[in-house]
């Protein structure tokens, strides 16, 4: 069974073609790691997963739900997917608890008492309770992106989708965050992760996926795949990031 | 030749200075008004609006208010219109400052970064739930201080309309310099009171520019 089946998908930025025929299953509770050098197109494939960018060929189907852009309500597609971005992106005129109980009451059209008790649940999940009233402004970064895991869980997505969500932390603030995506992984949530964090990747994915040039040039479970990479490409991204 | 006492020229131009906030005023509601407008219609998507309003902004910010008024005034004449001087300084203090805001506006909105699109429409909110929940009330305090700001130019600009023949302040003050050969007490009496309305606004702006910063949003 698949959660996200991914098929020759193919997108290009005018001349520049960045996708060349991606094929990726991930199945319900699968943790995928992307892995790959800057440029090969690691962005650009999450950013179709959530159609933030509308593929130019091949299929995407998430919990049998073709993607299609034309046919497609934004509220289809946060049914299923969630995504978590380098840069936090929480809303900075709303408090923690409204930034996650926003898109429940909008979207869905929840009551605010339960979307208030959503917030709360998912907030305790990401250690981040205790300042549900406090602004994005007053927290750290690290703190900053516990919430806005939050505020994506508290859609009850399938999936989860996260790029470089420790890129742009200050090093003794990444461990907060991984750990808390760690225990999402233990949940058995579905998460598809592109991460420079090497370690991270090799401890908690059950896969990894090494894009190079706009394919997907070699996959595997972590360990065979670190430490008996078997194209040179990847030996050579391997010696160049440790 | 009448003798005027400091007291009558100050008492002069301050009844003049109504005039001055009550154009001020005009200007500012109207252009508002008119310039939310042009806001809301350049966001609409049709693309035929948003060209002829950004060739509107352009050329009333790229030609003097000065040749607006006169437009207003002697080209309405010219066209056989009767417009009072009163009338045309509205028109035009109120189309330039329409203009500007709708420039200023468009630059808020655009100022909310382009995450904050992604973030809400990968949680599920369409435009318009964006714009209301997400986008609106980041660029709204956004425009505060600008707006505020940029208030003041529309005060300043209130003294053009004296060529026209409209009795404000700036007016009143060349009036009594006639009457009274007393150019130096005369206009610096008249910068104090433009001063006096402005200065008040410029800080207010200032203060909120700080408030928005202690807010995170910049
Ligand atoms: N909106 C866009 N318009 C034009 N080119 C783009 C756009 N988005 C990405 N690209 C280009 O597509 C290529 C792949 O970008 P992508 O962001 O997917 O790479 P990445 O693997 O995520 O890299 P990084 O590790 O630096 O984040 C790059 O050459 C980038 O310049
Ligand atoms: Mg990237």
């Amino acid at each position: 069974m698949t959660l996200v089946c991914v098929k020759d998908l193919h997108k290009s930025f005018g001349d520049l073609e960045v996708l060349k025929g991606v094929d990726l299953d991930v199945a319900p509770g699968e943790v995928v790691a992307i892995i790959g050098r800057s440029g090969s197109g690691k962005s650009t494939l999450l950013r179709c997963l959530n159609q933030l960018e509308q593929h130019d060929g091949g299929d995407i189907e998430i919990a049998g739900q073709r993607l299609d852009a034309d046919a497609m309500a934004p509220s289809d597609l946060s049914r299923n997917v969630g995504m978590v971005f380098q840069s936090f992106n929480l809303f900075p005129h709303k408090t923690v608890g409204e930034n996650v109980m926003l898109a429940p009451v909008v979207v869905r059209g929840v009551d605010k008492l339960e979307a208030a008790r959503v917030a709360r649940e998912v907030l305790d999940k990401v250690g981040m309770l205790e300042k549900f009233d406090a602004y994005p402004a007053q927290l750290s970064g690290g703190q900053q992106q516990r919430v806005a895991i939050a505020r994506a869980l508290a859609m009850k997505p399938k999936v989860l989708l996260c790029d470089e969500v420790t890129s742009a932390l200050d090093p003794e603030l990444v461990g907060e965050v991984l750990r808390v995506l760690e225990a999402l992984a233990e949940e058995g949530m579905t998460l598809i992760l592109v991460t420079h964090e090497m370690k991270f990747a090799h401890d908690v994915a059950d896969r990894v996926v090494f894009m190079h040039h706009g394919r997907i040039h070699e996959q595997g479970d972590p360990k065979t795949l670190f430490n008996h990479p078997s194209t040179p490409e990847l030996k050579q991204f391997i010696s160049a990031v440790l | 030749m009448i003798e005027f006492t400091l007291w009558d020229i100050v008492r002069n131009l301050l009844l003049a200075a109504r005039w001055t906030i009550v154009l001020s005023l005009i200007a500012f509601i109207g252009g508002a008004s008119l310039g939310l407008l042009f806001t809301v219609l350049r966001l609409s998507g049709n693309r035929l609006l948003k060209v002829m309003i950004g060739i509107y902004v352009d050329v009333f910010q790229g030609t003097p208010l000065l040749m607006q008024l006169f437009l207003a005034y002697f080209g309405t004449a010219a066209l056989g219109f009767n417009v009072s001087a009163w009338a045309a300084a509205s028109i035009a203090l109120t189309l330039f400052t329409s203009a500007f805001l709708c420039d200023i506006w468009r630059g808020c909105l655009e100022a909310v970064p382009r995450g904050q699109w992604h973030a809400s429409r990968v949680l599920g909110m369409d435009y318009l739930q964006t714009m209301r929940h997400v986008i609106l009330p980041q660029a709204l305090r956004l425009s505060v201080p600008p707006t505020v700001g940029f208030s003041v130019q529309v005060i300043k600009g209130t003294a053009l309309a004296s060529v026209i023949g409209f009795v404000e302040l700036t007016k009143a003050g060349t009036m009594l310099n006639n009457a009274t050969f007393a150019p130096f007490t005369i206009f610096a009496l008249v910068a104090l009171i433009y001063f006096a309305l402005c200065y008040p606004l410029s800080r207010y702006s200032r203060y909120l520019e700080r408030r928005l910063y202690d807010a995170g949003m910049r």
